[in-house]
Order: structure tokens, then sequence, then C-alpha cells
């Protein structure tokens, strides 16, 4: 459960002020599967950065999952990253010299799991993005569509309560970006709550909800 | 979490070999020439000592310059080894003879002694014998040579029997030195010696006669300070107080300045050494910084997954110490076989100090984490957002 309260980020440009978020609120409920859309320099960016803990708000409330995450120290929001969060990212965000399974394993090194038990979560992730094959290679020997499935893998491989993905299908064809859309909605068929930005009506009118953003408020529009 | 950085910290190291093997050249270097240097030093200072204390560590010598009218006889010497202080005297009346023999003809030093001289200056036998109380008494033509004469002159260490000239007066070898191979010797040059009685000597040289003007005794005990003072007040008696009339040469005072000289050298070298490895560390920080800037991306990405500040400050400081005891372990590798080498080419035996491999290991240790620390809190603090955006 995602709770936005008049959330506002503000960033100073010299004098400027400038409110990339203004009040903005919104709802998102367990196992929904919900777009947030929106030209650039609407928030979006913002809105997912605090949204996975990587930055706090200046005003407001941000309760996940019941928690008031608006006053956490550094510390507490890398725990809530590491445990809750599974991000996947516009440009894959893999590490080059390490293989696609050390790079789904990654997050597991961080939350101290023992090896094998590592291990084994990572593969079946990579299992699961139909890539179990391909484990061992790196990044650069991997195509797009691969690397961006390495990096759902990455994000299920700690069972995180929200995935948020920034553009994931936004550096890929259209017949790839389709593929990464179908394991979205098997993620989703799981039960898993998802949070998709995007610039592109098409992808966004595939989730459950559409939330579009302007001048960095929050509007819910019909489906 | 530790094991994990460490084979980060190799991933990382192994993904951009060259610039790994040139950031470790100067601790490479560092380490190399601490180890090589101070050990050398150590291998000399050993060789020095051991031929300083195979002369005799309890050994003192005695030169009178001003005997005021009360000459030291050679009857006279046993008097000082009444009191149970000194355990052996023997005369030491040193003279340069040419001596040739069936091989060839050199200058050689002539030593006139008693029998005693051999213990109190630790000689060894190779064979025959040492001069004896009868060869003194009757003034007899006998020597005693070193190896290195006996190889010389003769032309093989076996001479006894053999007869050798002294200044066109022909003597006897009745004994043969065992080879000293110290590098004491093989330094002061003349290496031909050889030992005469006392008295043959006096019919062969103008200016040695019965008036003992050097001698040589040692300590019966272990205090070389106490018998030095006991032998100075001896002659103090004798020599009515004037201390410049005679010297006393103390030869483990000799072993101990000697000691302290190479103390000192070891240290500056050391500290020579240090300052290179103290060079190797900045080269260290300089590439951990630049790694940090280059490798952002990726430090924004670990923060994202989950990596919290102490994560990423661990895998950048593992990554400096690893840099920096790999080039140490190379370090003490390269230095063994300069060592090695150094030892085969100049025929002597050194060793690498395990003391010294301990420090280096310890200094790049402590090179490591302090040139590591500053790079790797600048990763840790890195901003994820900023970091995820740079490219």
């Amino acid at each position: 459960m995602i709770i936005f309260q008049d959330i506002s980020k503000i960033y100073r440009i010299g004098d400027e002020e400038v409110r990339a978020l203004n009040h903005a609120s919104l709802h998102i409920f367990p196992g929904e599967f919900v777009s947030i859309i929106g030209p650039s320099g609407s928030g979006k960016s913002t809105l997912m950065n605090i949204m996975g803990c990587l930055d706090t708000a200046d005003e407001g409330q941000y309760l996940l999952d019941g928690q008031s995450v608006s006053n956490y120290t550094e510390q507490e929001l890398t725990r809530i990253r590491s445990r809750k969060i599974g991000f996947i990212f516009q440009s894959f965000n893999l590490i080059g010299n390490m293989s696609a399974l050390e790079n789904v394993e990654l997050p597991l090194i961080y939350q101290k799991l023992p090896a094998k038990e590592r291990k084994d979560r990572a593969l079946d992730a990579l299992k699961k993005v139909r890539l179990y094959e391909r484990r061992n290679h790196k990044p650069n020997q991997l195509s797009g569509g691969q690397q961006q499935r390495v990096a759902i893998a990455r994000a299920m491989a700690t069972q995180p309560s929200l995935y948020l993905a920034d553009e994931p299908t936004g550096n890929l064809d259209s017949n790839t970006g389709y593929q990464i859309m179908q394991l979205f909605h098997e993620l989703h068929d799981r039960g898993n709550t998802i949070i998709l930005i995007t610039h592109d009506e098409s992808v966004a009118a595939q989730a459950d909800r559409s939330i579009r953003m302007k001048d960095g408020r929050a509007k819910e529009v019909a489906v | 979490m530790i094991l994990q950085s460490v084979k980060m910290a190799i991933t990382s190291i192994l993904s951009n070999k060259l610039r790994s093997l040139l950031t470790m050249l100067g601790i490479i270097i560092g380490v190399v020439s601490l180890v090589v240097l101070v050990s050398l030093v150590n291998g000399a200072t050993g060789s020095i000592t051991d031929s300083i204390n195979a002369m005799g560590n309890n050994l003192l010598s005695v030169s009178i310059s001003d005997d005021h009218g009360r000459p030291v006889k050679l009857t006279d010497l046993s008097a000082f080894t009444d009191d149970g202080t000194f355990f052996r005297i023997a005369p030491a009346a040193v003279s340069t003879a040419t001596a040739s023999g069936s091989y060839a003809e050199e200058s050689v030093q002539l030593t006139g002694t008693t029998a005693a001289y051999l213990d109190i200056q630790g000689l060894e036998l190779e064979s025959g014998r040492f001069l004896m109380k009868p060869d003194l008494d009757n003034h007899s033509n006998v020597v005693v040579v070193n190896a290195d004469l006996a190889t010389e002159i003769i032309g093989r260490t076996d001479a006894v029997g053999e007869t050798i000239r002294f200044n066109g007066k022909s003597f006897l070898i009745i004994g043969v030195l065992e080879e000293d191979d110290s590098s004491i010797n093989a330094m002061s040059g003349d290496t031909l010696r050889a030992y005469i009685p006392y008295t043959s000597l006096i019919r062969l040289s103008d200016s040695v006669s019965l008036d003992v003007t050097s001698f040589c005794v040692s300590a019966s005990g272990d205090d070389m300070d106490a018998a030095e003072s006991r032998l100075e007040n001896m002659l103090l008696e004798r020599f009515e107080q004037d201390e410049d009339a005679f010297s006393i040469f103390n030869q483990s005072s000799v072993a101990e300045s000697m000691d302290s000289v190479t103390g000192t050298l070891s240290l500056l070298l050391g500290g020579i050494a240090g300052i290179s490895l103290l060079v190797g560390g900045i080269g260290i920080m300089n590439i951990m910084l630049v790694s940090v800037t280059e490798r952002t991306r990726e430090i924004g990405i670990r923060k994202a997954v989950g990596a919290g500040r102490f994560a990423i400050m661990l895998q950048f400081l593992i990554e400096a110490l690893i840099i920096s005891l790999l080039g140490c372990f190379l370090g003490i590798g390269i230095s063994w076989t300069v060592i090695r080498a150094i030892s085969v080419i100049g025929s002597a035996d050194y060793h690498l100090s395990p003391g010294i491999v301990l420090l280096s290991i310890a200094f790049s240790v402590g090179i490591g984490v302090l040139f590591g620390l500053y790079p790797a809190n600048r990763a840790a603090k890195k901003n994820p957002i900023e970091a995820l955006r740079h490219n």
C-alpha cells in the first residue's frame, strides 16, 4: 500500500525555486498494476525517486506499507530499498564486469543472505525471465531485451513488495518491448504491485489504472 | 560481506589489469627497495660481526709508545696473567718481509709471537702444529702460514714440511691455518700472513727487540670493560700514570660500534625506501579516486539495489588494500629473486630478513587503508540519484 499525501519536492536552481512535485497525492493498493504517465518535466522521475526511497520529500507524508518514510535517515532508506523495492530502469543499469547471475545476486548480497540461498534465488529468477541458459553471459554479450530481462530478474530476486519500472521499454524496439511488457503482466498475475512510469500512451494503457502527472500534480485518468 | 567485497575487488582489479599493475608498481618498487636494501645491510653486518667475533670477543690488544724506561720484557709478560683476570698473553710484533717459496715471491705480513697467540686470536689450524715454547727458546726458524700464503707462495695448502725464505733466511713450515673467508680479511687487503717465534723475528727485523711494544691478551671472563680497566690500571702503574704511554684496543667495542653504524645505515636506507612506499600509496589513492569517478554509475546501481554506505566503503577500501597487498607480495617475491641473484653473483650469502618482510607487509596494509579511506569515503557518500544519472 502506497499513500502519497500532499508531497512536494522543491529544487533550487540559482535563485529560482522549482517545484518538481507540487502537493501530489495518490494511493496505490497492493497487487495493483499502475502506470504513471506524463511529459518530461512533469515530475515523473522525482515521484519515482521518492517512491523508491532514493530521495525524500520536502513536504507531505509518504506511507509505504503503513510506515511513514518521510523522516527516515539514509541508513533506514537503504534498508527499505533493499527489502521492499525492485527497480527496473530504462537503461537496464547492469554492472558491466559481472555476469547475469552475479548481477541478479547483487541485491541478495546486500541482504546478507547465505551464498547457497542467494544462488538458488538468483537462478530461480533467471529461469522465470527465461535466461537461465545465459546466466554466465556478461551484459555486453546480451541483447537489449535480454539485459532488461536480467534487470527484471534482479528486481524479482529480493521478492519486493513494490516493482518500480522507469520507462522499461524506452530503449527497446516495439517487439522486444512487447516481450518485456508480457513479463510485467506475468509478475502482476502473481500478485505483485507494479508501478510503471512512461510517456508512451500505448504502454500506459496496458496497466489497470493510469495516473497522469502534470506540473508536479498527480491526476487519475479513466482507462 | 567481507568475502563478497574481496570477490568484487578482485573482479574489478582483474577487469583493469594494466592499470592495476601500474598502480601496484609504486608499492612493488617501494617494497623491493626496502626489503633488498635492509636485507643486504643486515647480511653485510652479519658477516662483519661474525668475523669480528671470530677474532676473539675477549681480546684486548695493547701497544706501547713510551715505556718510561721500564720496558715490558718478553719474560715480564707472564706477570700480567698472575691475578687471574687475564687468561692468556702473547706478544705480537708485526713486520713485513719478502717471502719466496717454490712457487712465487710476495711481500707478506710477518708476526712474531708465542704459543698462546693461537688461542687468543681464535685461529684454527688446518694441518701441522702452531709455535711452541721450545721454538721460542731455540730461536727456531719455523713458521706457521695462513692458507692464502701457502697457496700463493708454495702453490698448495698442504705445505707442511716445505721451506720458505723470509728476506733470504729459510724457515720450515710447521703448520698451515684454516682458510678464513670472512669478509673483513678480504677487505683489509694483505691476506698473506706468517707467524714465527718472537725470538726469531728479533733476528730478522731491526725494529723488533726483547722490549715488547705490542701484545695481546684474552680476558678470562665475559666482562670486557672490567678487564680493560684492570689492564689499564696495571699499565698506568707501570708507566707513571701516563695515559699517553700506551693504547688499548678492545675488540668487543669495535663490534659494538660496528653494530651501531650498520643500525643507523639500515634505518637510513629503510627510511628512503619507506618514502618510495609512501609515494606508491599516493599512486593508489590517485587511481582509486579516478576509479570512483569512473564507476559512479555502478555505485548508483549498487545503492539502488540496497547497498548502504558501509557496504560501498568496504568494497573500495578492500580494493585499495588488495592492490597494496598484492603489490607487496609481488615486491617480496622480486626481492627474494634479487637477493638470490646478488648472493650468486657476489658469491656471498644474503637472506630475506623476516623482520623486514613482516614490516613491509604491515606497512603495505597501513598504506592501503590510509590511502584507500578517502576515495572509499567519497564513493560511499555519493547521492544515488545523481550517481545513476552519471554517464
